[in-house]
């Protein structure tokens, strides 16, 4: 086990996928610089800047090139600097990528990785700082991974460029600067896995990404003090989805909470609840509760980005509704026993 | 020009014509399915270009694409078994008009989204440029894609990377029903790309030893990693923007036009052997009637097909 960051897990990660296969390239803005959260710091160094390549600020053309050159035999991994910008990036991922190989009736395949950081924190604004996967999630042929600590964040990156499709690889740069324990060398970690991180009987947190941290946080403060046992899963991928791990805990516990920092209307919390619902209805005690953020843009205020932000306050508030669903004659924060929680918009 | 070039070139642009004024009347009949471009009146280009490069050369071409495919070699009874919706099709029925693919002999594929090609084919120049082949992609666009975002940063990345690419520029004033008039402020293509400093030319699409030519002059030199060039053939569309487009704003000079600019008719002209090129003619005719057979000989795609080629494995 060693002490890393996330950006250094990615970093490492990357370097190792450089020294194994020279078809393994890196392309983005800035990212023979190290980029702006230097998780590309050293590459140019160590591969040179033919495969390190810094491109113009011309998102559509560079995810464009990665999959040129995936289909051509080549393991691109382009960074899409923000989450945010991938809007100029759509028709390469989402008209050409998704569909290549479907399209060339599986001539062609797209082993690409897409990495890109969302989230909001950092006071950066309403187009710095978004959580966008359910637009990805939501289009067949691409992979959508999240992960939400270090360890996985190398396991799934190492699995990613080795995998023949193209994944979306969204990271959180919130979760960037934290020290962790991770294995060294980095073990594996396949695509498609949930992982329980806390095991519980009363009620299961589905959390991603950032999200999986205050899930962590709110279950021991439910069990410290009002011993509640929650069980926390984190998906990790998006694309595909293990949801057979997270229904059989949730037939276990008959409650569930979804978390993500994105925008609750129409965020992946609603495609996981559908699928949970049909996956365990009979076992539902209470209807499923989402977590996430208000339907507005993101503002830069710090008051109210804090305020905006879903953290563990709002998982907690959450819980309590699913274990307290029809205890009483009406809807519980009628009585004013709990404050109504702000994700029922 | 050479005779046995003439003849190869003649034979590639009948089997082009053909094929898409078969798929023309299969499409009134609804036997071909979903939007269809055809490229009446441009041959010249797919057969001058295509006619000069190698099977691990890469071509990518964009929703006007049937000629660009046959001219790489890809196979027409299965590109007709494709428009057909057939599991012998060139996609195995996935793809369609607008979306053809034939790695094998290098076409790397055609994208319905206008311009959505350029970038694609600027990676696989990539790739030959990083595995220091001779090897170099052609990519066809109409000048449409030219007002495209993508075809800007496009151009500026094999420029700055110096890509062994060589964008081809269909010229045929029209954007769908638009003409370019009305859609550029530039009139030549050539002119939109001066100022990256790479070499281009414009040449007359109609006249298919002048394209031959001038995309000769930049081919040796893409071979050495001198790219990017950029050859700009002033085409005409003899049909609509797609069949079944009423074509209103089409004016009534056209048949005249047609005339003087039919690739084929002006090549035969200058090959001085009629009969020869009636053979020609008659050899590309009888291979897409067999194609015609083939593709509806083939079943229809089994439903499970769709499903197990969302992922490659």
């Amino acid at each position: 086990m060693t002490e890393k960051t996330f950006v250094e897990a990615i970093n490492s990660t990357l370097a190792r996928a450089m020294r194994e296969d020279e078809r393994v390239i890196v392309l983005g803005e800035d990212v023979a610089e190290g980029g702006p959260y230097m998780v590309t710091a050293g590459l140019a160094e160590e591969f040179g800047r033919e495969r390190v390549r810094n491109t113009p600020i011309s998102e559509g053309a560079v995810c464009g090139v990665a999959v040129g050159a995936a289909q051509s035999g080549f393991k691109p991994v382009v960074e899409i600097m923000f989450i945010d910008f991938i809007t100029l990036a759509l028709d390469q991922l989402v008209n050409q990528a998704a569909k290549a190989h479907f399209m060339s009736g599986g001539q062609l395949s797209v082993p690409l990785v897409l990495r890109t950081q969302g989230g909001a924190g950092q006071r950066n604004g309403a187009q710095h700082s978004q959580s966008l996967e359910a637009w990805l999630a939501h289009v067949p042929g691409l992979k959508v991974v999240m992960p939400s600590n270090a360890a996985d964040a190398a396991g799934l990156l190492a699995s990613a460029i080795a995998d023949p499709n193209p994944v979306v690889f969204v990271e959180n740069k919130s979760l960037y600067f934290r020290r962790e324990t991770v294995p060294d060398p980095p073990e594996p970690v396949p695509i498609g896995q949930a992982r329980t991180l806390r095991p519980g009987s009363d009620v299961t947190i589905v959390a991603l990404s950032r999200l999986v941290g205050d899930a962590l946080e709110a279950a021991d403060r439910l069990a410290s003090g009002s011993g509640i046992e929650a069980e926390v899963i984190d998906p990790r991928t998006l694309v595909p989805l293990d949801l057979e791990t997270l229904a059989r805990s949730l037939r276990r516990t008959g409650r569930a909470v979804i978390a993500h920092e994105a925008v609750t209307a129409g965020g992946f919390g609603a495609e996981l609840a559908a699928q949970l619902q049909a996956a365990a209805f009979d076992y539902l005690e209470a209807p499923i509760q989402r977590v996430g953020a208000p339907y507005t843009p993101i503002p830069v205020s710090p008051s109210l980005e804090d305020a905006y932000r879903p953290g563990a306050w709002e998982i907690e508030a959450a819980v309590r509704i699913a274990l307290e669903w029809g205890e009483y004659d009406a809807e519980p924060w009628e009585h004013g026993a709990i404050t109504a929680p702000r994700t029922s918009n | 020009m050479d005779t046995d070039v003439a003849a190869e070139l003649l034979r590639t642009m009948w089997r082009i014509r053909l094929f898409e004024e078969r798929v023309a009347q299969l499409k009134r009949t609804l036997q071909v399915h979903g939007l269809i471009h055809l490229s009446v009146g441009g041959e010249g280009v797919a057969a001058a270009v295509c006619g000069q490069l190698r099977n691990d050369d890469a071509v990518y071409s964009g929703h006007r694409a049937h000629g660009h495919a046959i001219a790489k070699g890809a196979p027409i009874d299965r590109l007709m078994a494709e428009l057909m919706g057939r599991e012998s099709g060139i996609c195995r029925g996935l793809g369609g008009s607008m979306h053809l693919v034939d790695v094998e002999h290098g076409f790397m594929g055609a994208t319905g989204v206008v311009g959505g090609n350029l970038p694609l084919a600027l990676g696989t120049a990539l790739t030959q440029h990083l595995e220091g082949t001779d090897a170099v992609t052609v990519v066809f666009f109409g000048d449409g894609a030219v007002q495209a975002g993508h075809f800007n940063e496009s151009v500026n990345l094999a420029a700055l990377w110096k890509l062994p690419v060589i964008f081809v520029c269909e010229n045929n004033g029209m954007a769908e029903f638009t003409s370019r008039e009305e859609h550029s402020a530039i009139e030549r293509v050539s002119d939109v790309v001066a100022p990256y400093g790479f070499d281009r030319e414009t040449v007359n699409g109609s006249d298919v030893p002048a394209v031959y030519d001038a995309f000769a002059g930049f081919l040796p030199e893409a071979r050495k990693g001198r790219g990017p060039f950029l050859l700009e053939c002033l085409t005409y569309r003899r049909r609509g923007h797609y069949e079944g487009d009423q074509q209103r704003y089409r004016d009534a000079t056209a048949e005249e036009e047609w005339r003087e600019r039919d690739p084929i008719a002006r090549l035969t002209d200058s090959f001085g052997d009629d009969d020869a090129a009636a053979e020609i003619e008659r050899e590309a005719a009888a291979e897409i009637e067999a194609a015609v057979r083939f593709a509806r000989d083939s079943p229809y795609p089994e439903p499970a097909i769709a499903t197990t080629l969302v992922y490659a494995t």
